[in-house]
């Protein structure tokens, strides 16, 4: 920002950070996907359910609850010394996501994982990103690495737009996670460039 | 400390924190902003609270909000709060995230962490 230059000699130049979203519901390998691209271990952070939207009056007896939070994790991809890409496995439940209100605003867009397993797991989080005009792919995550439908079958399950790709992945692989991205950015590049006109 | 107090500790303590704040004064502090401790810091600037010293100590370089929540095992909302203060008091900087609509997707932008993604 151009009023904290002052210290800039001293202290590197703060990198510009953008980040994208890996969605999907309970245990269809969110953590998984960030941890395999991540040069970080991911990291977490947790939010107490109970301080949201309660006011300061409304602390008594939140001693005798059960510690309810909510937990974030999120993984870090260093592009260059300028850019960063910060990776969040989104809460499983949706209905959670208030806890960070600014968790979908400003993502470049998102993965959503689906597990052939329990396909009704990550029905919500189509619903999210269809909803906001949010881009996003589907990860098809498989069971140790199996993938026993065609992604036009799952597609189909799924009832998603002609535009959306659908990929076939390994979360546990670092190259097959990160095709997976690549395979958003590769949209998001297609859509920028044919939104401009200039292809 | 038991399980018990170790629970009690995590729900009481963040209230502390803040003063019983629980809304922060400015909304420039999100997940994925940039904060970096001011060096030197101003010599009008009060003297930091040890929980403000150890955010101080974390953002020497810059570091995004979220990694600083987690690496001091706080909620976000809690140290969201305490960076106001520390912007307030002219300690730490903070660099929004790079600006992302879905009207103005930037080409340059793409292609760069695309290339990222393909060096992994």
């Amino acid at each position: 920002m151009a009023g904290s230059e002052a210290s800039a000699a001293e202290t590197p130049a703060a990198p510009d950070t953008v980040k994208i979203l890996i969605a999907g519901g309970f245990g269809v390998g969110k953590t998984t996907m960030v941890g395999s691209v991540s040069e970080i271990v991911p990291l977490r952070t947790e939010e107490p359910l109970t301080m949201a939207g309660l006011g300061v009056d409304d602390l008594a007896g939140i001693e005798r609850k059960k510690a309810t939070t909510v937990a974030l994790d999120f993984g870090r991809i260093t592009i260059n010394d300028r850019l960063v890409l910060y990776l969040f496995g989104t809460p499983g439940q949706q209905r959670f996501w208030f806890m960070w209100n600014d968790l979908a605003v400003g993502a470049l867009g998102a993965v959503v994982l689906f597990d052939v397993r329990r396909p009704e797991a990550s029905f919500a989080a189509v619903d999210f990103f269809e909803r906001r005009g949010i881009p996003f792919v589907v990860g098809v995550n498989g069971f140790d690495g199996a993938h026993p439908y065609p992604p036009e079958e799952i597609r189909d399950s799924l009832a998603l737009p002609e535009g959306v790709p659908v990929v076939l992945c390994d979360a546990r692989e670092r190259e097959s996670s990160r095709d997976v991205l690549i395979t958003l950015l590769d949209l998001l590049i297609a859509s920028a460039v044919g939104g401009t006109g200039s292809a | 400390m038991s399980e018990s107090d170790a629970v009690a500790g995590r729900l009481v303590r963040p209230f502390a924190l803040t003063g019983g704040r629980t809304r922060p004064s400015r909304a420039c502090f999100t997940l994925i902003a940039t904060v970096t401790a001011v060096d030197p810091p101003p010599e009008r600037a009060p003297r930091p609270q040890p929980e403000q010293a150890r955010i101080l100590r974390r953002c020497a370089r810059p570091v995004a909000v979220a990694e600083l929540a987690a690496l001091l095992d706080l909620p976000v909302s809690v140290v969201v709060i305490m960076l106001c203060d520390l912007l307030e008091a002219g300690l730490i900087t903070v660099h929004p995230p790079h600006p992302v609509t879905d009207r103005t997707l930037d080409l340059d932008l793409l292609q760069k962490v695309r290339d990222g993604l393909g060096r992994l």
